[in-house]
C-alpha cells in the first residue's frame, strides 16, 4: 500500500527526515508516534506531497508520489490544524470540497453523527477550535477512500466527540481500510493502534505491536514503555 | 483550474476591497467626464491615475490574497489537484477580478457618456489594455514575492519596493541618467530603458496613442518612430507579455518545490 524508501529532509539546517524506510502492507490502525519535532507531520505532508523530499522514494499504492498528484484521489487526510478560509460557511466549504473531489460523499451522515446541524450556516471564523475539528473531520471521513491519514485527531474534541470519533474509526478499520494516525493521547493510541511506528531523530526507531513495544522495553504500561524509549535515548 | 477560478473568483466577490476598487473607478470616470467634458485630457488624467495606481493595488492585493489563502491553498493541496492548477487558478482569480473592477468601472461612465460614438474610442481602448496588462504583470510579480518570502512583513514590504522602485525610483534613475550624459545620444539607451519597466511601456503606448509625442520633444520623436509602427507596437506589447509570462512560469517552477 505505501512503500517509504531512504526518505531525507531538511528545513534550513535542521534534518527532520534522515533516512527514514517504511513499508505498510497490511490493513489496519498504524500509530505514528514519536516526540516533538521527530518528523511525524513532515513524514505525512511527504506522503501527501506537500512536502516535497530531498531525496528518497515514495510509493502509494504502486505509484510514485513526487510530481503526481492522481493518487490523493485515495487519500482522506485530516490536517493537524483545521485552517479554513475563514469567511465562507460550514456547508459551503463542504460543498466546495465535494465539488473539488468530484466523488460522491457521505457528509450527511457525518454532520449528523458530530452533531454539527446547528453549526452549517455560520461562518468558520466564528466557531470554536473543537467544531471546527469537527468540520475537519467530516471533511477528511466524507469520502470513502481506501487510505486515510490522521494528524492529531483528537485535538480540541471533548470526550462524547472523542468516544464518536473512536467509533468512527474502528467503523473505518472494519470496512478494511488503512488508517495512519498521530496522536499525543496514548490512551487513545494504544486502544486503537494495530501497530506502533516509533519516530526517533527522523529514523524508525519501533516498529511492532503494542505487546512487543511492552515487552522489548520491559515495561507493562503503555506510556511507561513510551516514556522509557525517550529518557533511554536522552540519557 | 476552472474550478479553482470560480472559487477564488467567488472569495473576491465577497470581499469589501473588490467593491471598493471597482467604485472608485466608477466615481473617478464619472468626475473626470462631467467636469471636465474634454474627452482627450479624461484619458491623459486618467492614465497618469492608472499607470500609478493599477500597479499598486495589483501587488498589494496579490500579496494579500496568497497570504490570507494560505489556509485554503493548504486545504487545496492535500486534494487531487495539481500544484500548477491551484496557484495559477489563484492568480487568475485575482487578476480577472481587478481586471474586471477596472474596466466596468471605467467603462460604465465613459459607455454612459457616449464614448462609443466619439473617435476617441480607441485611446480609452489603448488606455485600458495597459490597465489590464498591469494588473497582470504586477499580481503575477506579488505572487512571486509572496510564494518566496514566508514571512508576511517581509512580502508586503518587498512587494511595495517593487511597486516604488518601477513606478518612482527607475523613472528618477532614468532622468538623472538622462540629465547626467546629456551631451551623448542617449535616445536608444532611452528607448530600450523604457521598454524594461513595464509602467513605462504602458504610459509611452497610451500617450503616443494619444498623439501628444510633440510634448515630449526630440525623444518623443524617436519613440514615435519606434513605436509608432507596426514593429514597435508589437515588439512593446511582446514585451508586456514577456513581464506576464516570465514571472507566472516562475510561479509554476517555486510552488513545484515549495513545501507547505
Amino acid at each position: 500500500m505505501v512503500s517509504i524508501k531512504n526518505l531525507h529532509k531538511k528545513f534550513g539546517s535542521l534534518v527532520v527526515l534522515n533516512g527514514l524506510d517504511l513499508e505498510i502492507e497490511q490493513k489496519g490502525i498504524i500509530a505514528i508516534l514519536g516526540p516533538n519535532g521527530s518528523g511525524k507531520t513532515t513524514l505525512i505532508k511527504s506522503l501527501l506531497g506537500m512536502v516535497v523530499p530531498a531525496k528518497g522514494d515514495i510509493e502509494i499504492g504502486g505509484e510514485k508520489v513526487r510530481d503526481h498528484w492522481d493518487y490523493r484521489k485515495d487519500i482522506d487526510y485530516l490536517p493537524q490544524i483545521a485552517h479554513f478560509p475563514g469567511n465562507l460557511k460550514v456547508n459551503e466549504l463542504i460543498k466546495m470540497i465535494k465539488d473539488l473531489r468530484g466523488k460522491d460523499a457521505r457528509d450527511k451522515e457525518l454532520i449528523e453523527f458530530f452533531k454539527l446541524e446547528p453549526f452549517l450556516d455560520k461562518k468558520l471564523n466564528n466557531l470554536s477550535g473543537g467544531s471546527k475539528q469537527k468540520v475537519n473531520l467530516v471533511l477528511c471521513f466524507m469520502f470513502d477512500s481506501p487510505l486515510i491519514i490522521l494528524d492529531e485527531p483528537t485535538s480540541g474534541l471533548d470526550p462524547v466527540s472523542l468516544l464518536r470519533l473512536r467509533d468512527l474509526i474502528q467503523q473505518e478499520k472494519a470496512k478494511g481500510k488503512t488508517i495512519l494516525i498521530t496522536s499525543h493521547i496514548m490512551s487513545f493510541v494504544e486502544e486503537v493502534a494495530d501497530r506502533i511506528v516509533f519516530l526517533l531523530e527522523g529514523k524508525i526507531y519501533f516498529n511492532g505491536s503494542v505487546s512487543e513495544l511492552k515487552s522489548s522495553t520491559g515495561q507493562t504500561d503503555f506510556e511507561h514503555a513510551i516514556a522509557n524509549i525517550l529518557t533511554k535515548n536522552n540519557a | 483550474m476552472l474550478k479553482i477560478l470560480k472559487y477564488s473568483f467567488f472569495d473576491l466577490s465577497r470581499s469589501l476591497w473588490s467593491y471598493v476598487y471597482f467604485l472608485f473607478y466608477l466615481f473617478l470616470g464619472i468626475v473626470l467626464l462631467f467636469l471636465n467634458n474634454d474627452l482627450s485630457n479624461a484619458v491623459i488624467t486618467l492614465m497618469n491615475v492608472i499607470i500609478i495606481l493599477v500597479p499598486l493595488i495589483g501587488t498589494i492585493f496579490g500579496v494579500m490574497y496568497y497570504y490570507d489563502s494560505r489556509e485554503f491553498t493548504e486545504l487545496l493541496l492535500a486534494q487531487p489537484i495539481k500544484r500548477r492548477t491551484i496557484f495559477i487558478g489563484q492568480y487568475l482569480g485575482v487578476a480577472i477580478s481587478l481586471a474586471l473592477s477596472l474596466i466596468l468601472g471605467l467603462g460604465i461612465p465613459f459607455a454612459a457618456y457616449g464614448l462609443f460614438e466619439s473617435a476617441i474610442i480607441w485611446n480609452f481602448f489603448s488606455l485600458l489594455v495597459s490597465g489590464v496588462f498591469l494588473t497582470f504583470i504586477f499580481t503575477a510579480l506579488a505572487f512571486n514575492i509572496a510564494l518566496s518570502n514566508e514571512n508576511k512583513i517581509k512580502g508586503f514590504g518587498l512587494a511595495i519596493l517593487l511597486w516604488l522602485f518601477l513606478a518612482v525610483v527607475y523613472d528618477g534613475i532614468f532622468l538623472l541618467i538622462l540629465v547626467y550624459f546629456q551631451d551623448y545620444p542617449l535616445d536608444k539607451f532611452a528607448l530600450i530603458a523604457s521598454v524594461f519597466n513595464p509602467i513605462d511601456l504602458s504610459r509611452i503606448l497610451v500617450l503616443l496613442k494619444l498623439d501628444i509625442s510633440a510634448l515630449l520633444g526630440y525623444t518623443g520623436a524617436v519613440f514615435k518612430q519606434f513605436f509608432g509602427t507596426s514593429q514597435g507596437l508589437i515588439i512593446s506589447f511582446g514585451v508586456l507579455a514577456l513581464w506576464v509570462v516570465l514571472p507566472v512560469y516562475r510561479i509554476i517552477r517555486i510552488s513545484a518545490k515549495k513545501d507547505f
